[in-house]
């Protein structure tokens, strides 16, 4: 076969833990040398599609390849290859966090140590205390030096940045960026969208153990709605029967008090209009509108959240709307 | 009046005291909730071991001359009284108390223990202190409800065994009780301290039990030198209190006004330490560690996390050994031709000349606490698990097998170093027949080491059953214990991996229960590992 193997091939996988299906057909791809998003509501599966791949779970049935190797069987000689954080981490309150760097680095078969003293410094991390005196913040930090100064293949990264303050995230940012610089993989769980929208090459988003959507951001941009926000001089007539749009909400904006208004960014008597419109629809709503006489138009692009949204819960699209919205004004 | 005033008003007008209490109710109730199974546990044990001596005692001893006999052939010789204290009166109570008193109190400061570290530095240790102390909790609440907690269970297997001793006198009976519940509180409050001392919940409960070992040694030394409990060192024993209560023989009421102050005056310290920390923190500073670590292999780090653990232990059984090993030559004092001593004796484990039986005896009870040991350390393999912390480790490029026996190492290995340690240290005390103490000690290795392979076990094949390991050791304990005092059927003793040794030193030399133990303890390790090999990892 001409094509790279796949630092994470997982197809069909299913884990139960007695009646809960934690896995339910989990599919998940990703390529040599990517950032890879996995996303997911709490309890979609993350963590136990991550324990699968670290073999600390076995899967009931489907198959999950990683760096080629099977993650149950080949556990020892693939975690040489591969860097681990977990999203909680735990120490041993007696050892130093400069302890538990270098025993994680050993343990994966090799710690640069000249990137490890930098990361320390970078990171801010006083090596010396004692794991029963760090903050969480800080047990995240020691998990994650160790992680980037390893000489590994693929990092496995579970909500690595929670309790690190946005100077610390910048930092953690930058290190998966000069990761990905030197070649490594990452698998990176997150419910950071912003983090995951600024690092991710492509990513996987994962509901009640199954891959929902999958692909790279604009991919996915694509199949998303863009909001809409105008508010219009002349009444705009039926726009719910123009095709692509959805959520159609017009306000009367003329029995208003002018102070109210002023507080509320209106501009006078008229009409707001709000919807959302599949992306590949804009322009045809958009020509619409223009004949309604436009005072103000905001267009808001589908963020990532929107689409994460839409994909944890069936009936947010309404709230998204309405905090559009807001920003809008 | 504005609103502000008013509330900061509010908490002025109730007294200081109270404040610090608040949530004290609420923080019972959740302990008492937390512990239902444990605690009624504890407490029937406590009382069980008591209350199964009369039948036992009158069934060796049927008549009063016979027991008067007994009495004084016991008091008459130092190993005897070093063991169990003196004995004071020739009834069956008087005998109960003597034979079974001290050690029900002992049982009754480790359930104290356990309840107060549980509720109080453990708590703080994991954090969830954190967020109950955000509530309506004062500052001495969480102390006082553990301190509660610890004081009813106390009291409930006091209790009971005043009302199922009071057939035999009620005086008697309600001394007995009140000691061994006293005995409980007096811990309760060592823990309360160490609690307050330490930031380690583990290193809390350490410091206990060291005290209350030392405890132990003041009285067996006090004992063995007098006839009547009132040398100096028995005095500084709590554990000696409870000896010098008498109950069933005169009881000494005032005794109790020392053991109620002492406990006031722990709890008044404990009190005034927790008023005086922030929560989580610990009056024993948390010195800075090493920049750069040096721990390179699984095996490496089993060793770090376990080895002060280990040193402990192997200190306490040196010192205990030469403890009870300068007492062996005092078994001998006693009129050889007693039929009714020898009985006993021969009862408790011995069989041939009286110093060996002592020795067999004690290196029987050795043995069994070794047997805590191992039990203790193959479950950290377990804690490591359900902590998280094997996690980040088993992700690295280390088999669960190998992860596995750097703490198994440690737990076979550590009970190797504890036997020969307490057989060394009875030898020196003992000054003779070195070879043969330090072999008969670690002729309870094998015995030893099927509990630890059923402990390996449980948690390689079924871990969520873990902890059972506690109860199998804690049974085997039990027969061994008090089994051959109570005649229990021999099916029964057979039961405990330690019935089937040799009565080392003094009896022959039996190889093949030896090596059929060992052959099963490395059965049992084997078919955990298998389990291990095989199963899901533990996950939060």
């Amino acid at each position: 076969m001409t094509k790279a193997i796949e630092a994470v091939d997982v197809a069909g996988l299913h884990k139960s833990f007695g009646p809960t299906h934690a896995l339910d057909g989990l599919d998940l791809h990703v390529g040599s040398g990517e950032v890879h998003g996995f996303l997911g509501p709490n309890g979609a599966g993350k963590s136990t599609a991550i324990r699968v791949l670290l073999g600390l779970l076995r899967a009931d049935s489907g198959t999950a390849r990683l760096l080629g190797g099977d993650p149950w069987a080949d556990a020892v000689a693939l975690h040489r290859r591969i860097a681990y954080v977990p999203g909680d981490v735990t120490l041993w309150r007696n050892l130093s966090g400069g302890e538990v760097i270098d025993l994680y680095g050993r343990l994966r078969g090799g710690l640069d140590r000249a990137r490890r003293d930098e990361l320390v410094e970078r990171f801010e991390l006083d090596p010396t205390k004692k794991g029963r005196t760090y903050s969480k913040g800080n047990r995240q930090k020691v998990a994650l030096v160790a992680a980037f100064a390893s000489d590994v293949d693929l990092l496995i990264l579970d909500e690595p940045t929670s309790g690190l303050d946005p100077l610390m995230e910048e930092v953690f940012q930058s290190c998966v960026t000069e990761a990905r610089g030197r070649g490594r993989t990452i698998l990176l769980s997150s419910h950071i969208l912003s983090e995951v929208e600024t690092l991710c090459d492509r990513v996987s988003i994962i509901r009640k153990g199954r891959t929902v959507e999958s692909g790279s951001l604009a991919e996915l941009r694509h199949l998303t709605r863009t909001s809409v926000t105008a508010e219009l001089t002349e009444p705009p007539g039926d726009l719910s029967a123009l095709p692509g749009v959805h959520d159609l909400a017009v306000t009367d904006l003329a029995v208003v008090d002018p102070a109210v208004a002023e507080r509320r960014g209106e501009g006078g008597p008229g009409h707001r209009v709000r919807f959302q419109v599949d992306t590949d629809k804009l322009g045809a709503v958009l020509t619409s509108l223009a004949g309604a006489g436009i005072r103000s138009l905001t267009s808001t692009p589908p963020t990532l959240e929107e689409l994460f949204l839409r994909h944890y819960q069936d009936d947010v699209r309404d709230d998204a709307g309405a905090r559009e919205g807001a920003m809008a004004r | 009046m504005t609103a502000a005033a008013g509330l900061a008003a509010a908490p002025v007008t109730r007294a200081a005291g109270a404040r610090q209490l608040a949530g004290t109710g609420a923080l019972l109730r959740l302990a008492l909730r937390r512990d239902r199974v444990m605690a009624p546990v504890w407490m029937l044990v406590v009382s069980g071991i008591v209350l199964a001596m009369p039948g036992s005692l009158e069934s060796v001893y049927a008549t009063a001359a016979e027991r008067s006999d007994a009495m004084e052939s016991m008091n008459a010789n130092s190993s005897m009284r070093a063991m169990y204290g003196p004995v004071f009166g020739d009834s069956v109570g008087a005998l109960t108390a003597w034979r079974i008193g001290c050690y029900a109190g002992v049982l009754a400061a480790v359930m104290s223990l356990v309840i107060v570290v549980r509720h109080t530095r453990d708590e703080e240790e994991t954090g969830r202190q954190e967020m109950l102390s955000a509530a309506v909790v004062g500052r001495r609440a969480p102390l006082s409800a553990a301190l509660l907690a610890a004081f009813a269970a106390d009291a409930g297997a006091g209790l009971l065994i005043a009302l199922g001793m009071a057939g035999r006198g009620a005086a008697g009976a309600f001394a007995l009780g009140i000691g061994v519940a006293g005995t409980g509180m007096l811990f309760a409050g060592v823990a309360a301290i160490a609690a307050q001392l330490t930031e380690s919940a583990r290193l809390a409960k350490g410091i206990t039990a060291a005290v209350l070992g030392t405890a132990f040694v003041l009285r067996a030394a006090g004992d063995a030198g007098t006839a009547d409990g009132s040398s100096p060192l028995t005095w500084l024993s709590p554990l000696g209190w409870q000896v010098n209560l008498r109950p069933y023989a005169g009881e000494r009421w005032w005794v109790c006004a020392l053991i109620g102050g002492a406990i006031a005056a722990q709890g008044l310290l404990a009190y005034a330490l927790a008023g005086r920390r922030d929560v989580g923190m610990s009056f024993l500073p948390t010195r800075p560690g090493p920049a750069r670590g040096r721990i390179a292999t699984a095996g490496a780090l089993a060793l770090r996390l376990q080895r002060g653990s280990v040193l402990g232990w192997t200190a306490g059984f040196l010192l205990a050994g030469i403890v009870f090993g300068g007492m062996a030559s005092g078994a001998a004092d006693l009129v050889g031709e007693n039929r009714n001593t020898r009985d006993i004796i021969e009862r408790m484990g011995g069989s041939g000349g009286l110093t060996d039986a002592f020795l067999a005896t004690v290196t029987g009870l050795f043995g069994m606490v070794a047997a805590l040991y191992v039990v203790a350390s193959v479950l950290r393999l377990h804690g490591e698990e359900t902590s998280q912390r094997a996690e980040p480790v088993l992700a690295g490029a280390v088999g669960r097998l190998r992860w596995a026996a750097g703490h198994l190492v440690i737990a076979f290995g550590g009970t190797v170093l504890l036997m020969a340690a307490c057989g060394l240290g009875m030898a020196v005390g003992h000054g003779e027949d070195t070879a043969a103490v330090v072999g008969a000690s670690l002729s309870r290795l094998p015995a030893i080491w099927v509990l630890g392979g059923l402990a390996v076990l449980l948690v390689g094949a079924c871990p969520k059953g873990a902890v059972a390991a506690w109860a199998v050791v804690g049974t085997c304990l039990a027969i061994g214990w008090v089994g051959p005092a109570l005649d229990l059927p021999q099916g029964v003793m057979d039961l405990s991996p330690f019935g089937h040794l040799p009565k080392l030193p003094g009896a022959a030399m039996d190889w093949s229960p030896l090596l059929l133990l060992t052959l099963i303890a490395a059965a049992l390790v084997a078919a955990g590992l298998a389990g291990l090999r095989r199963r899901d990892m533990t996950t939060g």
